[in-house]
């Protein structure tokens, strides 16, 4: 039984690992019916900078606290610079564009860090193991579903409760109407895409002690991501984060129940979530 | 019915530059032409690369009928692709060589595997639909990468022969090429009378607006699986051409990479246009394989490439040429 506890408790780290990252790409869908391709590109790119951080300044603190900024202002000149200009055009060029730059991305991560699978040691102080229904169980892992959960309440404050989660929420609804009173709806864009982009490279640094990282996790990453934004229903951060510890917990368990069903146990769920619920578990309205 | 079907076909985008009819079919010619006398000319490894940039040229035109028609973005492609690929890898090692066999099994498996995908993942639209055909795509994956007794598992099947057609020798380069030709060829000019008939009128009319469509009385979730299922099974045919022509089956012809890379071809190429898709798979192919002889960075190449293309030329590498040569558009 306990060791059962103890695998719900991997999954649910696994989970909120996935929420950072869905809950940017979930938003940015929402608001700017964008699907960012790049997204897993920037969830490397942080773990990649948390290690060179860490080796420079040997401080994990530091790389936690400036490497989101760092990925942010890449989404910034990303979304400024080359998704501007396509916002009338279809859906179609922007997976182009993103997905040209998920490849430079992570052909520079290969060019800069070699191709080799490296991670970081989990920081002094989170390094140890407790013991948790009488089994060792470590530490970094509490860590990283409390920073999870905390940022899933900080964001749900953000955006249900405040003038500036008003502001993106009446984008999500509708763009046209938000602009006609007054809104500056691009500014808004900038932002919430750089934010997202933030917290891919949040997830990367706190990834880096858990997962590894080599070139390609790019990818890996963004397709479970993709599936969590599905299955919660695009858009939405309650199913953002509901679709992050199922798929979390689907993965751990299925992996160690249905061993031979491993490789597509993700898919399954969310095969079987959308034909149920075509637009995902929280999500209105399809498109 | 009938005006609906001609505001729908007013809709249909018009090839790359193709104004009249008697320009298209003299540019048609030139490049049979050109693709009929350029092997007799060029060495053996130019033949080899314009066979395989012709296998993803049908790859991905089939794609386009998705995609740039009936504006259905699907990312598991590779199923019909993969599954023929691997119906043909396992008739041809165990002693079914006759192409006369083996090519209509593996377009019944391609488009049998579409059919069963588009009955489930049309249900949905948009990105959901386009997870949806991913989810296939990676279950079939997984299929091919755990079945080992009959998948060969992660070493795939590999010693596939050539197809055996009386009287002609395809083992050696040339014959092979102007199979694939002709084959891909009838393909190409079946899809091209499709999008030009009422049916892909009406698919343009679904991807422009399908709740009007279905108020004019079409049956547009049937319309739909017809068009997945016609796209699986010209995929399908490319499938069974890639098994024949690399003689190796792994389970990466399913994996959502080779899903990628063909979606990533029609729209380089320019959606909606089948000529831009062909166009896209010619500049994928010969990127890689110029590029990487070069220098090991032809991932960021190509992004960049990517980039540029979305930057410049909005609708295309095809849009690019179509813009010079019609000043009007």
């Amino acid at each position: 039984m306990s060791y059962y506890l103890l695998q719900a408790l991997n999954g649910c780290a696994y989970g909120m690992l996935l929420f950072l990252l869905a809950a940017g790409l979930s938003l940015i869908f929402g608001l700017m019916d964008v699907v960012n391709l790049a997204h897993g590109g920037f969830y490397m790119l942080g773990a990649y900078l948390a290690l060179s951080l860490v080796r420079w300044t040997g401080s994990f603190w530091i790389a936690l606290a400036v490497v989101p900024l760092l990925t942010a202002a890449g989404g910034f000149l990303l979304e400024w610079e080359l998704l501007r200009p396509l916002y009338r055009r279809t859906h179609l060029d922007q997976i182009l564009l993103t997905f040209g730059v998920a490849f430079v991305l992570m052909d520079l991560a290969r060019w800069l860090w070699g191709a080799d699978v490296q991670s970081l040691p989990a920081p002094p102080g989170l390094d140890r193991s407790v013991l948790l229904f009488g089994t060792l169980f470590p530490v970094y892992r509490l860590f990283v579903i409390a920073l999870g959960a905390a940022l899933g309440l900080a964001l749900w404050i953000v955006l249900g409760r405040t003038r500036l989660g008003a502001t993106v929420r009446a984008g999500v609804a509708n763009k046209e109407m938000t602009q006609a009173l007054g809104i500056d709806i691009g500014m808004v864009f900038t932002c919430v895409f750089a934010f997202g982009t933030g917290l891919a490279g949040l997830a990367g640094v706190v990834a880096a002690p858990v997962q590894g990282v080599f070139p390609g996790v790019d990818f890996e990453t963004l397709i479970v991501t993709l599936i969590v934004v599905v299955v919660g229903g695009l858009g939405t951060l309650k199913g953002s984060f509901w679709g992050s510890l199922l798929i979390g917990e689907a993965d751990t368990f299925g992996k160690i129940l249905l061993p031979q069903l491993a490789l597509v146990i993700i898919y399954l769920v969310m095969a079987t979530v959308l034909l149920l619920r075509p637009g995902g578990l929280f999500g209105g309205k399809t498109r | 019915m009938r005006p609906a079907l001609r505001i729908a076909a007013s809709a249909v985008p018009r090839g790359a530059g193709l104004g009249t009819r008697s320009r298209g079919v003299l540019g048609w010619m030139a490049l049979a032409a050109i693709l009929g006398g350029l092997p007799l000319v060029l060495s053996r490894y130019v033949t080899v690369t314009l066979t395989e940039i012709l296998i993803f040229a049908l790859f991905a035109m089939s794609l386009d009928l998705l995609v740039g028609y009936a504006g259905l973005v699907s990312l598991g492609h590779a199923a019909s692709f993969g599954v023929a690929a691997y119906v043909v890898g396992l008739l041809s090692t165990r002693g079914v060589t006759a192409l006369a066999v083996t090519l209509p099994a593996g377009l019944l498996s391609g488009a049998a595997a579409a059919l069963v995908i588009g009955v489930f993942a049309l249900r949905a639209t948009g990105v959901y639909f386009l997870m949806l055909t991913l989810a296939f795509a990676q279950m079939a994956y997984a299929v091919a990468h755990q079945w080992s007794a009959v998948t060969g598992g992660t070493n795939g099947l590999s010693g596939i022969p050539r197809p055996a057609v009386p009287g002609v020798d395809l083992g050696s380069t040339l014959p092979f090429y102007y199979l694939v030709l002709v084959l891909c060829a009838g393909a190409a000019l079946l899809l091209w009378r499709i999008v030009r008939s009422p049916f892909g009128a009406a698919l343009v009319g679904v991807r422009e607006n399908e709740a009007r469509m279905r108020a004019l009385g079409f049956d547009t979730f049937r319309l739909k699986v017809v068009a997945f299922v016609i796209a699986g099974a010209a995929a399908a045919l490319s499938g069974t051409l890639y098994a024949y022509y690399n003689g190796f089956v792994s389970p990466d012809v399913l994996y959502w990479t080779t899903s990628g890379q063909v979606l990533i071809m029609v729209l380089l190429g320019g959606a909606g246009t089948l000529v831009g898709p062909a166009a896209g798979a010619s500049a994928v192919l010969l990127l890689q394989n110029l590029v990487s002889s070069y220098t090991e960075r032809w991932t960021l190449i190509l992004g960049v490439a990517f980039i540029l293309v979305v930057l410049a030329a909005p609708r295309g590498l095809v849009g690019l040429v179509a813009r010079r040569w019609t000043p009007s558009s």
